[in-house]
């Protein structure tokens, strides 16, 4: 057993089925889920404006809902702009959480006995360990908002009745366990915006000392308003002050 | 002091391993960790038993070859130390302490704590240099050097490639000991040449080795002895990015 | 005049230097020496021992010139070398300071400061390829301290009145080794250079006369493996560990050297040892190796002890009139900044009269407490932050509120394998490099000239005169029967030391040698003493191989057979130096006579009888060493004593 002998390579590389060079590198994943990270992060932000609008009065509240159905209209048919979005999400969702799966197991792959010792951490915060199984429970979080408010499958208001009917319907006090699971699931994704953002610049290689203040600013304000946002719209409806 | 330690006991790297508890009397506060072991492998063979083998070489916290894990912490509980540096005074009596050798893939157990680096070194063979034949240098003052892009890069040579970055890293990453190379020799104007290619031939040979990707969760720096600081890892990613996405790498 | 504990030999000289002036030498001798085509490089081998400054380079450059080159270190990696722990800086003769620096005052302060024992050829080229050096690890990207202007910073360093010292903050040797290492894992990677690290090597392989390759274990597997080469080098280091504490690694050895030495190759000088002074004392049995503080601590500490003895008050309520700033009191000219030699000798003295303080009485005072009220903690912390905190890491201690405690310790080996100005030793195709040979520091060793010296050998000076040994030596393909019996002699040693299984640990025989060297040969030597010693050592060595346990097999990991065949060689060697240093009955440099000393306790030189090198001969075991002296000329520096009073 010499230097020379070992095996170079010791890491089973992906079929390189039209992946892209720089996507099978641990930084180009990373990378990947940044950029998607960041688009997903525009969206939220733009999907809480949305959201507010609910306290201006059902009107105004499925006014804003038929527009976005109609954007472009009539120099594109209806919903090309909310589809392009869509595919551009799911696009996002799938890769961010592809590079995600790939680099959770590679290290599984890297470390494959663990320590016995209770590994302590010593770094950043709470945040940064919610990541992976945060992210799970977002993803699945995910699913189950399509279901109920895109495809109103586990909404008790169906398609016939208004935007407003049904996010009204859906966080009634009786309903308060919705409520609870909303509340706790955006409370993660609050979580995983404070550590993502602050994570992106600094795969992106954007981050550097000067900036790490603002940064970190720039993180938890954002990802505290989008949470603050959220929640406001279940929670005012649960307790009755939006009807 | 007294001391319970439970250490890692492995007669090769086929055998499974496992925790092995010893008592230790009469431990002076003014050892290193290293000495400790050291009269504890005394103890053992008068007793006729084998040692425990460890790494270790200068003993002054430079030459990166001592490692272990302790209590679950790479370096043990000091920030800022390497092993050999850590002294018992920052236990307490009595106290039970766990030590385990690295933990990684690439890091292969060789024997009991001893565990093979040998990836950092293919790393390094992999672009981690400035081509210079001897010989072929221009006079030293030919190329001024700003001082704070020196005094950054000196920061990141500082890196003593003992491997404390990827025991610590929830990915088994060595992003912190690439970055930090990529990093010292991307500052300097003699390593403009090479950057791009550099970055990609270390980074493809990092991935090959077996470690893990890294996901930003800043362990390494903590556990750094030497206290590498994230931004070598930030700038390991531009750089890629850069080379490739960017199409610098011709 | 043998005494009864050597012989005397022929002389000998070396007949590499070429003639002319001195300034000429170095651009002859290149000429001079034959070269090889550049295809046939491929087709020579070269085997290197160790990755040091010295290897590192060495094995970087071989490679690049084309020659098959194999290398190997102990440690796990190449960068590991303990090159690795050098803090201050490294010399070169650039002149950036406009300060009179030049070429011959490098040459010249580096033969004064060696005392007058060195070959003025050798350090005269050293002094020359200074500044290469420098350019040449520039160009590496080396991240050397620089001004805002851009440009490269320089210091002063003991000894010399000129800023000539280049550094990377208190990690020079770190900064030089990575950058020799990068250079040469790039020749591994592109195959000019095959890397065997965890090898170690215990046997050269000799065919008449010459050194054709070596025997080496794997220390993962144990396994026994042979190489054959047209040239071997020796880049292996130095040899302080002999007194079991000091700054080196815990690793280092002598066994390459004195495997070479028992085939034949001269050891020279083995009695010259640099004592450090800025060393962190001892603080207990458990103590396994000494830490260095860097020596400019002593631009602004001052050193002090009680003036009586036994004074067990705390450092701060001993009062100013009760402490003898001693250094200060004896050379009021340099003060605090007396040569490491001299304040070495001077804390072992005041210790000796019972006023050392700290535990076992084994340490002086190194005061900031002046330099915190004249200049502010904060420029103190800025200047000297690192190594305090070093200092309170080891002894939990804050330097900052208390004195120091400091205590020399065995730090650097001027002494080495015999070589001539190719750096060849007397075996043919041995050549020895680095630390590991004796030729450019004389009976002492300057401040910053280690890593000049390690990486002039290997970057410039081996590159140009292996060339003319292979090129004049067409050698065959090395005859089975050398192999196997350089094999045979190195397994039958494993079993021997195996076998013996008695009841005292290697460390502790290395513990009790090292003890032993300390008191008799350390930093000052008595006739009594060195004879006492001569009785000690042969006894102990003869206990060690009766009673030593070495637990463990041979065909596997294990880090106890390899420190015992250490301790083994290390127990031969501790020997020679004592005859050496019992031989040499002047003082000079790093080496102390009591006997040999001026009315204020300098040491005195004597020009007339000891003006040689010592260059020692193995004549088997138990058998006297054979002395072979070189004549040292001094054309260029005349001889004068040294005095920092």
């Amino acid at each position: 057993m010499t230097w020379n002998s070992f095996p170079r390579q010791t890491y089973r590389r992906e079929v390189a089925i039209a992946i892209p060079a720089i996507y099978r590198s641990t930084v180009g994943k990373k990378a990947v889920m940044a950029v998607t990270g960041g688009i997903l992060v525009l969206y939220l932000v733009a999907h809480m404006v949305g959201n507010l609008k609910i306290f201006l009065g059902a009107e105004e509240f499925n006014h804003y809902a038929h527009w976005l159905r109609t954007i472009g209209e009539p120099a594109v048919p209806r919903r090309t702009v909310l589809t392009l979005i869509e595919v551009v999400l799911g696009v996002s969702v799938v890769l961010h959480m592809w590079s995600a799966v790939s680099l959770g197991k590679r290290a599984a792959h890297a470390r494959p006995v663990k320590y016995q010792s209770k590994k302590k951490s010593h770094a950043q915060g709470y945040a940064v360990h919610t990541m992976r199984y945060g992210g799970i429970i977002i993803a699945f979080y995910i699913v189950w908002h399509l279901l109920d408010l895109t495809f109103f499958v586990v909404n008790p208001k169906g398609s016939d009745a208004t935007p407003y009917e049904r996010m009204v319907a859906d966080f009634d006090a009786s309903r308060w366990y919705v409520t609870v699971w909303y509340v706790a699931a955006l409370l993660l994704v609050g979580l995983h915006l404070r550590h993502g953002i602050w994570s992106a610049f600094q795969t992106l290689g954007l981050r550097t000392p000067r900036k790490e203040r603002a940064l970190r600013a720039l993180a938890n304000t954002v990802a505290g308003l989008v949470t603050l946002g959220f929640v406001s719209v279940p929670l005012s409806i649960t307790f009755g002050w939006v009807s | 002091m007294k001391l319970t330690l439970r250490v890692w006991r492995q007669s090769g790297p086929e055998d499974k391993g496992t925790m092995v508890e010893y008592k230790l009397d009469d431990i002076s506060p003014d050892a290193s960790f290293l000495e400790m072991l050291d009269v504890l492998n005394e103890k053992l063979i008068a007793e006729g038993a084998e040692p425990v083998a460890f790494d270790h070489d200068c003993r002054e916290g430079i030459c990166g070859m001592c490692s272990l894990v302790i209590n679950g912490t790479p370096h043990g509980p000091e920030r800022a130390t390497t092993t050999c540096q850590l002294h018992m005074r920052k236990f307490r009596d009595g106290e039970v302490i766990d030590v385990e050798p690295w933990r990684a893939r690439a890091f292969p157990v060789v024997k009991d704590l001893v565990v093979d680096r040998s990836a950092f070194d293919r790393i390094i063979a992999s672009g981690g240099f400035i081509t210079a034949p001897t010989g072929t240098a221009p006079e030293a003052h030919a190329v001024p050097v700003p001082k704070p892009d020196a005094d950054a890069a000196f920061e990141a040579a500082e890196c003593i490639g003992c491997g404390a970055c990827v025991a610590a890293c929830p990915n088994g990453s060595a992003a912190l000991f690439l970055g930090a190379k990529v990093t010292h020799l991307g500052l300097m104007p003699q390593g403009q040449p090479e950057r791009w290619d550099r970055v990609v031939s270390m980074l493809d040979t990092h991935d090959g080795e077996g470690f893990g990707g890294c996901t930003n969760t800043g362990e390494c720096t903590v556990a750094c002895p030497k206290g590498i600081p994230l931004d070598v890892i930030g700038r390991l990613n531009r750089d890629y990015l850069g080379a490739t996405a960017g199409g610098k790498k011709k | 005049m043998t005494d009864g504990f050597y012989k005397s030999g022929e002389p000998i000289a070396d007949t590499k230097a070429p003639g002319g002036p001195i300034e000429d030498r170095w651009t002859t001798r290149k000429f001079e020496a034959k070269q090889i085509n550049p295809a046939n490089k491929r087709k020579k081998k070269i085997i290197i021992i160790g990755t040091g400054l010295a290897g590192g380079s060495a094995g970087a450059t071989l490679g690049e010139a084309g020659y098959h080159v194999q290398q190997f270190c102990f440690q796990d990696s190449p960068r590991r070398a303990h090159s690795i722990a050098a803090q201050g800086g490294i010399n070169a003769a650039k002149n950036y300071r406009n300060d009179g620096d030049s070429v011959h005052r490098l040459f010249y302060e580096t033969v004064k400061g060696g005392d007058f024992r060195s070959r003025e050829s050798n350090v005269r080229r050293l002094a020359e390829i200074s500044t290469q050096i420098i350019d040449q690890c520039v160009a590496q990207g080396v991240p050397f301290a620089r001004e805002y202007g851009g440009l490269l910073d320089n210091r002063s360093f003991g000894g010399t009145q000129v800023s000539r010292t280049f550094y990377a903050r208190g990690q020079t040797g770190q900064q030089l080794l990575l950058g020799a290492y990068q250079a040469l894992m790039r020749q591994v990677d592109a195959g000019n250079v095959e890397l065997y690290p965890r090898h170690e090597m215990l046997d050269l392989i000799m065919e008449d006369g010459r050194a054709r390759g070596v025997v080496v274990r794997n220390l993962i597997t144990g396994e026994i493996k042979h190489y054959t080469a047209d040239a071997v080098v020796l880049a292996s280091g130095g040899y302080g560990n002999v007194y079991f504490l000091s700054t080196n690694a815990m690793g280092s050895n002598v066994t390459a050297s004195w495997r070479a030495h028992r085939h034949g190759a001269l050891f020279a000088n083995p009695c010259y040892t640099q004592i450090h002074p800025t060393c962190i004392p001892v603080s207990g049995d458990h103590q396994s190796k000494l830490t260095l503080m860097s020596e400019s601590l002593r631009n602004d500490g001052r050193v002090w002890v009680p003036k009586k003895g036994g004074d067990t008050r705390r450092p701060a309520d001993i009062p100013e009139s009760e402490r003898d700033y001693y250094l200060e009191r004896i050379y009021p000219s340099f003060g605090n900044l007396v040569p490491r030699d001299i304040a070495s000798r001077a804390a072992k003295n005041v210790c000796d009269e019972g006023r050392g303080v700290g535990p076992g009485g084994l340490g002086v005072y190194l005061d900031f407490a002046d330099a915190i009220e004249r200049l502010g903690r904060d420029k103190v912390e800025a200047k000297y932050g690192n190594l305090f905190q070093m200092y309170e890491r080891i002894t939990g201690e804050n330097p900052y509120d208390t004195p120091m405690r400091i205590y020399p310790a065995v730090h650097y080996t001027m002494g080495g394998l015999w070589v001539d100005y190719d750096l060849q030793s007397n075996v043919p195709g041995l050549f020895v490099i680095g630390e590991a040979n004796f030729s450019d520091h004389g009976a002492n060793r300057l401040g910053a000239s280690a890593l000049m010296q390690g990486l002039a050998d290997g970057y410039f000076v081996l590159p140009n005169t292996v060339n003319d040994y292979i090129a004049r030596n067409a050698l065959p393909p090395v005859d089975p029967e050398a192999v196997a019996a350089a094999e045979e002699r190195v397994t039958s040693r494993i079993e021997r030391l195996l076998a013996v299984d008695g009841d005292r640990t290697v460390d502790s025989f290395h513990r009790e040698l090292g003890h032993i060297m300390w008191e008799y040969c350390g930093m000052e030597r008595t006739e009594e003493g060195l004879r006492k010693a001569l009785e000690l050592i042969p006894a102990l060595r003869a206990e060690f191989w009766e009673r030593v346990k070495v637990t463990g097999k041979g065909e596997e990991l294990n880090q106890q057979l390899e420190k015992a065949g250490r301790v083994a060689d290390f127990l031969e060697l501790g020997e020679l130096m004592v005859v050496d240093a019992l031989h040499r009955s002047e003082s000079c440099g790093g080496h102390f006579r009591a006997e040999s000393q001026d009315e204020d306790g300098e040491a005195k030189r004597d020009d007339a009888n000891f003006a040689y090198v010592a260059a020692w001969e193995w004549a088997g075991e138990g058998g006297q060493p054979v002395l072979h002296k070189e004549a040292l000329d001094f054309e260029y520096v005349k001889p004068t004593q040294r005095s920092y009073k």
